[in-house]
């Protein structure tokens, strides 16, 4: 078994205490078996208000239409586009953490990909909404897919970046979705072979589709889990691509940007990190999985969000380089004037971008800094709430001062349904994230099993005298293992 | 589907369970299937399985998503209703790519996952027999199938001897409910003995 011994005694142990395979079982099964806390019920029934408060904005807007929002004549995008963008931006962590990670073959991602791609799931559902309640008259939503219809056939429009999109996040959303179910059912049948109670029996009996954990069906998981990584990869930087497109194909100053698609994509992998940091900082407390989501897990994702902040920052400059560098009196406008100019009316909002998103993350340089898990939640909910200005700034700045100065628009502030219809899908998001914590397994019970004997601390200590192996042994052994 | 007869041996560490699977198969039993709780690489190829198609079908779905896609907006775009968009070719290529590439990845992905669950035979309310409800949980569970000939004695006897921690003879029905795709079982469905 000399895949076993292979991971070197440098990394350290991504699964920390004694454990067995049962233990694990136990660990991650056990807030699934027990009743859920009083925080738990807390935080459900605020999430379920704000989901209400939500709906309640929503029902006034389908009945008195998008003026019940504070758009007006140059600003068509305001805040409910920044909150689609930065929504389907945290969107993008899980599949990245499932799919890159898992082709780049890195042991961490196993302790947080689950909770990482639910959150994906559940930040599409909320992303979706935004596009789809904008279009005010809900009920012919339909109307942007291609099909046959009786309207002498009107097809969409294929070259419309806005239909790509349409494309690109329900592909997304289907693949992700299918991706992480597929992972999910050797777990469901976990829990579904503990079950003592007759109704978790049959839920999870259901919702594992029979599996048996055959070495044949092993087999075709793993490649099948293999190739929908290889498809989610280019996928997950499509989508952001695709999204970026939405302005860059246009031509407002400030949008028409060829710089967008890898900024986007950077700054969507940023802000997923950032909110995979903040619910799994919670959930490993309330849930006791220290031992599992470990301080290791958290540090490399702070790496990982210093160093797509610092591209994002990258971006940043460049774009305002080159508005300087381009000499376009608009392009320049849109940047020196509309943005970068404190006293313009929302220069604010890009101060608290450029501090939000490129300097305050620069604190991880320090490795101190990124193994403290206050710093770290604090940073975390510091960065979306930088990247939410992020999109913010790229959209209202662009348009609310463009080239006609007599129909500059009046200062822009949300309403209270526009409020409301963010918070709900806040109340969406984590209504969804508490059904998810309390009725499946957050973390990939039978990927950290897999991981164990390479990476368990128990057996990394039992590992010093393997290691002794000359080289030719260890060869001769690895040959013979296959 | 037939009810046969199994003999179910118990191993709790792949360091045992390998060597054991080499010695099962040199003594000449047939492996039914090993249950494990999580993907133990190679043992696949120490049962002797072949490798899974499934990337080919998924190859196969991509590149039917591809076709769909160009044909479908090429149609719609060229042929069905043309629309001059400030004077650009009817036939836009570059700007078609976006959806192209999302519907084969949909395409492959989708058809990837049915494929899955039809050759594993996997889908909400199908009820499967389980050797052992601790195979999802830290056991590996060898299944060795008899046929008229088997002493079960001694199958249970061997196994104990290479390292299974507990061993037991069960009839099931392993049940399948849309055809076979396993050519080598056909010989013991046949051979009305095994019954048990």
């Amino acid at each position: 078994m000399a895949l076993l011994k292979y991971e070197s005694q440098v990394r350290p142990a991504l699964v920390d205490g004694d454990k067995s395979y049962h233990q694990i079982t136990e660990d991650i099964v056990r807030p699934i078996e027990t009743n859920p806390g009083k925080l738990w019920y807390v935080g459900f029934i605020i999430s379920l208000a704000l989901l209400g408060f939500g709906i309640f904005s929503i029902t006034r807007e389908v009945i008195y239409g998008t003026g019940q929002w504070n758009l007006n004549k140059t600003i068509g995008w305001g805040w409910d586009i920044t909150n689609f963008v930065w929504w389907i931006g945290i969107g993008h962590a899980g599949t990245l953490i499932s799919a890159i990670l898992l082709l780049f073959r890195q042991g961490w991602r196993t302790g947080v990909n689950r909770a990482a791609e639910a959150m994906t799931i559940f930040a599409v559902i909320c992303a979706g909404q935004f596009p789809i309640w904008h279009m005010g008259r809900v009920w012919l939503a339909f109307f942007v897919l291609p099909y046959p219809n009786t309207r002498g056939v009107l097809w969409p429009n294929f070259n419309s970046a806005l239909l790509w999109d349409v494309f690109a996040i329900s592909t997304y959303f289907t693949v992700s979705l299918l991706f992480w179910y597929c992972g999910l059912l050797p777990d469901l049948a976990t829990i579904r072979d503990r079950a003592k109670l007759k109704w978790r029996k049959m839920f999870y009996g259901v919702a594992s589709f029979g599996w048996s954990g055959s070495t044949k069906h092993w087999q075709r998981h793993e490649a099948l889990s293999l190739v929908l990584a290889g498809l989610s990869t280019p996928l997950v930087l499509s989508v952001h691509t695709i999204v970026s497109f939405d302005f860059a194909t246009s031509v407002v100053p400030g949008w028409h940007t060829t710089i967008f698609p890898p900024y986007f994509v950077a700054g969507a992998v940023f802000s997923g990190f950032a909110m995979v940091q903040s619910l799994l900082i919670i959930t490993r407390k309330v849930l006791h999985l220290e031992e599992y989501i470990t301080l290791e897990h958290i540090d490399v994702m702070n790496k990982i969000i210093v160093l797509t902040g610092s591209i994002v920052g990258c971006a940043y400059l460049t774009e305002l380089f080159i508005a300087w560098y381009g000499q376009n009196k608009f392009e320049g406008w849109a940047f020196l004037q509309n943005r970068v100019n404190l006293t313009s009316p929302l220069g604010w909002s890009y101060y608290i971008m450029m501090g939000c998103n490129v300097i305050s993350p620069q604190i991880f340089w320090f490795r101190k800094l990124r193994r403290n898990i206050t710093v770290t939640f604090f940073m975390s909910v510091i960065v979306n709430i930088g990247m939410w200005f992020e999109r913010f700034v790229i959209i209202v700045t662009s348009v609310y001062r463009d080239y006609l100065p007599s129909s500059w628009s009046t200062y822009y502030t949300p309403s209270v349904y526009e409020l409301g219809f963010y918070l709900g899908t806040f109340g969406l998001f984590f209504t969804c994230y508490f059904l998810f914590a309390k009725f499946f397994p957050v973390i990939a019970v039978a990927e950290i099993k897999h991981i164990l004997k390479k990476s368990g601390e128990n057996y990394k200590e039992k590992m010093d005298e393997a290691e002794k192996e000359t080289p030719e042994e260890f060869a001769h052994e690895f040959e013979h293992a296959h | 589907m037939a009810i046969k007869k199994f003999v179910v041996g118990c191993f709790d560490d792949e360091a045992v369970l390998f060597p054991a699977v080499k010695k099962v198969r040199s003594a000449g039993y047939k492996i039914h299937d090993i249950y494990t709780p999580m993907p133990i690489h190679g043992l696949d190829k120490a049962m002797g399985l072949r490798d899974t198609s499934l990337h080919t079908a998924g190859f196969i779905y991509g590149i039917t998503g591809t076709t769909t896609a160009l044909s479908g907006i090429g149609y719609v775009f060229t042929y069905d209703w043309p629309i001059n968009f400030g004077g650009k070719p009817h036939f836009s290529l570059p700007a078609w790519i976006p959806i192209t590439f999302e519907l084969t990845v949909l395409f492959s992905a989708v058809g990837m996952v049915l494929t899955f669950c039809y050759l594993c035979q996997m889908a909400p309310f199908v009820k499967k027999h389980h050797f052992h409800p601790r195979a999802t949980d830290d056991l590996f569970v060898m299944v060795i199938e008899c046929t008229s000939k088997t002493n079960d004695a001694e199958v249970v006897g061997f196994l104990k001897s290479i390292g299974a921690i507990e061993t037991k003879i069960e009839n099931a029905e392993t049940g399948w409910w849309l055809g076979r795709y396993d050519k080598d079982t056909q010989p013991f469905e046949q051979n009305e003995t095994a019954l048990a």
